[in-house]
């Protein structure tokens, strides 16, 4: 039996378009600075760091030595793990494994990135295939244009109501002082934005940020003892499906489908609209909020835009999703998906402020990347069994 | 530290290329040869669920199972997705701007299960549609590479 595994403390750095007063490093030790205070731990208290981002946004190989004096992996076991876009979320769910392992109790790990170093379309390209996917792709808007189309066609979706996906996400973000982009946009706005690869506009799409998290996981022995209110891990699963583009099923993203199946079989949801509390979704664009909580299984595939409109899916609705604005607020590319556990994880504690969701008992996060891949993350108020 | 105006500063990385060499392997070297010679596509069928993979590659991936039995396809065939990429952005392997607008779409080509990526002929917007027919337009000048396909063209 694994140990079971909590989330005792979080930290955020105020992400932003550009950090020029901070390099690399610096930004990391603001994260992990926080997530300490947090937990009220020190660093010696930490026995083991995990790290990661993007490597080829900012050229710089060997992240976990690198960054050393940063993370506080100084004399301490320290890696570094990358999965393009999914990064912050599979450093999450190594976190989990590594310390339901028994072998460590007190982890920090880190996600990091620092988009304005780099031009990130043209980053994104190389993580494709160099023969076969890059003379035609056009990073990570083409690919999930391509789906959007696909989704438009399969169900009569409208670019309305994925522009409503948009409208929740900015105005939820103005409660976050975390958040990159703290401003609201209406539906016309979103219209009305740039066109930028059919039928994407700009304000369908997630920002280009600098920032970094750190989320510190206890094993079951300590939780308790730092954390009067842990988020305890329940559950995680994740599907890295296709090496090539043209593998992929661009309907209802079926690795979300599939991973979340393996989740809600192994944790015991059944009704997911019904028992989980809040979503933080790495939702790196607007027709994600419809086609990919299909995917979760909260309506039935083409049903997503009632829920919208409905406000379903609002702070104050049935089941809130990203409370904290997201990702088309803010996405600093390596930290996004472990934003997403910390955000779950502040939800459960009860420390969200303005942006918490009341009597939060069971929280879910996701993260996306690369080819079409998810990772997906559950937490609960209580100790699991 | 009280906020005193400070200049802040960025240092721009050199401007040499490091380029690489990639190794196409045995049966994409075929497609290109293939492509470039005889106008022709290929795929590839897997013999334990017999799906048929676009371009042709040694392991099919669900299955973990090698595959050797290469079948023609194309160059007709119907467009799964698609979209007009609008915005400017500079190519990574040429440094070079791409020339936007242009039209980028999946099309499954006759005989295969999954979809293949390539340019898409946008002069008559309103013909592109997700499910048209469509088929390859091959260049001249051929000289085995992706490219020697020039674009997917509406057929009709």
């Amino acid at each position: 039996m694994p140990n079971r595994v909590a989330i005792v403390g979080t930290g955020q750095t105020h992400h932003c378009t550009r950090r020029l007063d901070v390099n690399g490093v610096e930004l990391i030790y603001e994260a992990v600075g926080r997530a300490l205070e947090d937990a009220e731990l020190k660093m010696k208290d930490i026995d083991g760091v995990i790290i990661g981002n993007m490597d080829h946004f900012e050229g710089i190989n060997y992240v976990d030595c690198w960054s050393i004096d940063g993370s506080g992996g100084f004399g301490k076991p320290t890696m570094k793990l990358t999965t393009g876009g999914t990064t912050g979320s599979t450093l999450a769910i190594a976190g989990y494994h590594m310390v339901a392992s028994g072998m460590f109790d007190k982890l920090m790990v880190i996600g990091w990135e620092k988009n304005s170093e780099s031009d990130t379309t043209g980053a994104i390209t190389t993580a494709f295939d160099p023969i076969w996917d890059r003379l035609v792709f056009a990073g990570a808007i083409s690919g999930l244009a391509v789906e959007a189309s696909v989704y438009m066609a399969t169900f009569g979706v409208t670019e309305r109501d994925a522009a409503r996906v948009t409208v929740r996400d900015r105005r939820h973000a103005c409660l976050n002082p975390y958040a990159h982009l703290r401003k609201e946009v209406t539906i016309e706005e979103v219209m009305n934005s740039p066109r930028l690869s059919d039928p994407l506009k700009l304000l369908d799409l997630c920002p280009r940020t600098d920032g970094a998290c750190a989320v510190i996981f206890a094993s079951e022995h300590v939780a308790e003892k730092i954390c009067p209110k842990p988020a305890w891990v329940l559950g995680t699963a994740n599907r890295h499906l296709y090496t090539y583009l043209g593998d992929t099923d661009f309907v209802n993203l079926p690795s979300l489908r599939r991973a979340s199946q393996e989740l809600y079989s192994k944790t015991g949801i059944r009704e997911p609209l019904k028992q989980i509390d809040v979503m933080e979704l790495y939702l790196p664009y607007s027709f994600a909020g419809l086609s990919w909580i299909e995917a979760l299984g909260l309506c039935k595939p083409g049903e997503a835009p009632r829920l919208l409109w409905d406000g379903v899916t609002d702070l104050g609705g049935e089941l809130p999703i990203n409370p904290s604005g997201g990702v088309i607020s803010c996405n600093p590319i390596g930290a996004t998906g472990l934003i997403r556990c910390a955000e779950a994880a502040l939800q459960i504690m009860g420390k969200a402020d303005k942006r918490q969701v009341p009597d939060v008992k069971i929280a879910l996060s996701t993260g996306f990347g690369g080819c079409f891949w998810s990772d997906i993350l559950l937490y609960g108020a209580k100790k699991p069994q | 530290m009280a906020a005193e105006k400070q200049e802040l500063l960025v240092i721009q990385s050199g401007d040499k290329e490091q380029p690489f060499r990639y190794a196409v392997g045995r049966y994409g070297s075929k497609f290109f040869m293939e492509l470039r010679d005889h106008k022709k596509l290929l795929g590839i069928r897997c013999p334990k669920c017999g799906k048929v993979y676009v371009p042709p590659r040694q392991v099919c991936g669900p299955c973990f199972e090698r595959m050797v039995e290469l079948v023609e396809v194309g160059p007709e065939g119907t467009l799964v997705g698609y979209t007009i990429l609008r915005f400017h952005f500079v190519d990574p392997e040429t440094g070079q701007p791409k020339p936007v607008p242009y039209g980028y779409g999946f099309i499954r080509l006759d005989g295969a299960d999954n979809a293949f990526q390539h340019f898409i002929e946008i002069r008559d917007e309103s013909k592109i549609r997700v499910g048209a027919r469509m088929r390859a337009v091959f260049n001249e000048e051929r000289k085995g590479n992706l490219a020697d396909i020039r674009h997917f063209e509406v057929i009709g």
